[in-house]
């Protein structure tokens, strides 16, 4: 929870990893490259004060999470999100068994979610369905640039893609975490388009898609079929960061998706451990949109903060909140 | 590709300065912007038998593979076509994909020789998707200007304004290379507020539409100063290489915004 000027925020981080990049764990050069490109992010967007060595933002452990995120980082509640990249890391990127065995000590504070890749086919919906029952999953994380074989990315609406989606429907798995990245098959489209997701969320509504980094690059691409399925949400992963360094490039976002979308589709994270929550969250709580662009975007209200910084997730996840940090009208779907 | 990068006035006269100035006629189709002003040229080296050697360099490793191929072969087909050059030589540094791009700009494989089993069809689908990006951006610039300018002006009285109507300023320039690369008329008489197609919008979708395309334009702004950004924490000695991006609505700030 976070208290500033006599109002209380529930706080849930909806993005959170536990990884792993040692080299000792790299498989290959693009272990490397893909960890710098993460390092590259975090020193690029964060205050100077917030700055990690090398060294441990390559493995930080669940102690230092726990740290990061609950004991200084005003979170309420934790959703991890692991991206496997089994092509790149020896035992994933996302350490499943370390982040699960966490989320068990402390259920009250930390939801697993899985991954899947379609690609591997009937095999894999097998292996969905114990995860489904071993993990108790409410959502997954589907990161549609995974390297597998000789193909670099798959689409949400491929047969495959659909047939996971039947089985997560059938296993209560409704919240479905779509992160796009820069490969897709075949190469000759856009791999940030999200045609597919709106394909994917027209034929499953009971399933909400959140689409992390709420589309960027392709932020427009993502409002127009959010504005048009009620069941596809933003997720602020690497869009926050921005109201440190670029405020109004920042305001600019978040008063499109208040626009296109609406408050009840956007979901804070920090995208840990790319950026810590405790800074993020006391900017965005100070957070205004600045006076003279107000005439574009109307200012954001304190219930809107709320709403954003937890009650929507929370609402998605079915994850309690003490009334006295509830609206008197529930947010969420 | 589209040729509208400024006219770059300076006569060039060795090598090395003529293949910058046809570099300069490279853009990233993403963010609408040559790749010399974006820092992508790394080096470009002409030695005595008139042979080229480029390199080029990415804000990350990880940047997509489509288009890091396109703007390599771009760049690769404007030096090869200026008169007098011998062997021309592109690299791109330090991308996942390096290997696999260097050996199929050396062999000029093309697309689908490059990316083999990837590569369905070509990238003109692609490219044609960003031209059309670009437009809805510069369009939107253009009479975003006007509106602030004109206070009478409404949104829904957009409809009928002709690209005559709009002032002489570096917007209006810039949207007019933008419909000309898409094959879209550039008479004054043509109305500003139209589609991909060139067909102008009903009055009433206008604000929408505007709205739109106004989405479309923060998006390239975002993505062109985070990609100048990122470059320059990937690559210190980028900075003296990138020229500051003409427009970019994301900083009309009157105190200026940290950089890293």
């Amino acid at each position: 929870m976070y208290a500033k000027d006599g109002e209380n925020y529930f706080i849930v981080d909806a993005h959170v990893a536990l990884w792993d990049a040692r080299p000792s764990n790299q498989l290959n050069i693009h272990g490397k490259q893909f960890i710098d490109c993460f390092y590259d992010y975090h020193r690029n967007l964060s205050p100077e004060a917030e700055l990690w060595p090398y060294e441990d933002f390559l493995y930080y452990g669940g102690r230092r999470l726990m740290k990061d995120l609950f004991d200084d980082g005003h979170v309420d509640h934790a959703i991890f999100q692991p991206a496997h990249l089994g092509a790149f890391f020896d035992s994933g990127f996302g350490q499943a068994e370390e982040a699960f065995a966490l989320a068990q000590q402390h259920p009250d504070r930390l939801t697993y979610n899985h991954c899947w890749d379609p690609r591997l086919e009937q095999k894999g919906i097998e292996q969905l369905r114990r995860d489904a029952a071993r993990f108790g999953l409410k959502g997954a994380k589907l990161y549609t640039a995974e390297w597998h074989g000789d193909s670099r990315g798959y689409k949400l609406d491929d047969t495959w893609s659909y047939r996971y989606l039947e089985a997560a429907q059938e296993l209560g798995i409704k919240n479905i975490h779509i992160h796009k990245g820069p490969t897709i098959r075949p190469l000759d489209r856009d791999a940030f388009d999200v045609a597919d997701v709106d394909k994917a969320a027209s034929d499953f509504p009971e399933l909400n898609f959140v689409v992390e980094h709420c589309g960027l690059p392709r932020l427009e691409d993502f409002c127009w079929i959010a504005t048009q399925e009620p069941n596809v949400h933003a997720g602020l992963a690497v869009a926050m960061p921005f109201i440190h360094r670029r405020p109004r490039y920042f305001a600019q976002i978040l008063g499109e998706l208040l626009f296109w979308l609406d408050e009840n589709r956007i979901q804070f994270s920090s995208d840990y451990a790319l950026w810590t929550p405790r800074w993020l969250i006391e900017k965005f709580v100070d957070f205004q949109i600045p006076e003279d662009m107000q005439g574009e975007y109307p200012p954001i209200t304190v219930e809107q903060k709320k709403k954003i910084l937890g009650l929507n997730a929370a609402a998605l996840y079915d994850i309690p909140v003490p009334a006295e940090l509830a609206l008197a009208q529930p947010a969420g779907v | 590709m589209a040729a509208h990068a400024p006219a770059r006035e300076k006569r060039a006269t060795t090598l090395e300065e003529r293949a910058r100035q046809a570099l300069a006629e490279v853009l990233d189709p993403e963010l609408d912007e040559p790749i010399t002003d974006l820092g992508f040229v790394r080096s470009v080296e002409a030695d005595g038998d008139h042979r080229l050697t480029v390199h080029l360099r990415l804000p990350t490793s990880f940047c997509a593979p489509n288009f890091a191929y396109l703007m390599a072969s771009d760049a690769k087909d404007v030096l090869t076509a200026l008169p007098g050059v011998g062997t021309v030589t592109v690299l791109l540094d330090d991308h996942h994909d390096s290997d696999l791009i260097n050996r199929g700009l050396a062999a000029d494989a093309g697309y689908r020789g490059t990316f083999g089993a990837e590569a369905d069809n070509d990238l003109e689908e692609l490219r044609l998707i960003f031209r059309r990006k670009a437009h809805a951006a510069a369009m939107e610039r253009a009479l975003t200007a006007l509106l602030r300018q004109d206070a009478s002006l409404t949104e829904e009285r957009l409809h009928g304004i002709v690209l005559g109507d709009l002032p002489s300023t570096e917007a209006t320039r810039a949207l007019l290379q933008r419909r000309e690369a898409l094959g879209l008329g550039t008479s004054p008489s043509d109305p500003v507020m139209v589609d991909d197609h060139g067909l102008p919008y009903q009055a009433g979708e206008i604000p929408l539409r505007l709205r739109f395309a106004r989405s479309v334009r923060l998006s390239i702004d975002g993505n062109a100063h985070f990609c100048r950004a990122l470059l320059r924490t990937r690559y210190p000695d980028a900075a003296q290489d990138q020229s500051p991006r003409q427009e970019d609505s994301t900083l009309i700030t009157p105190e200026k915004e940290h950089t890293p």
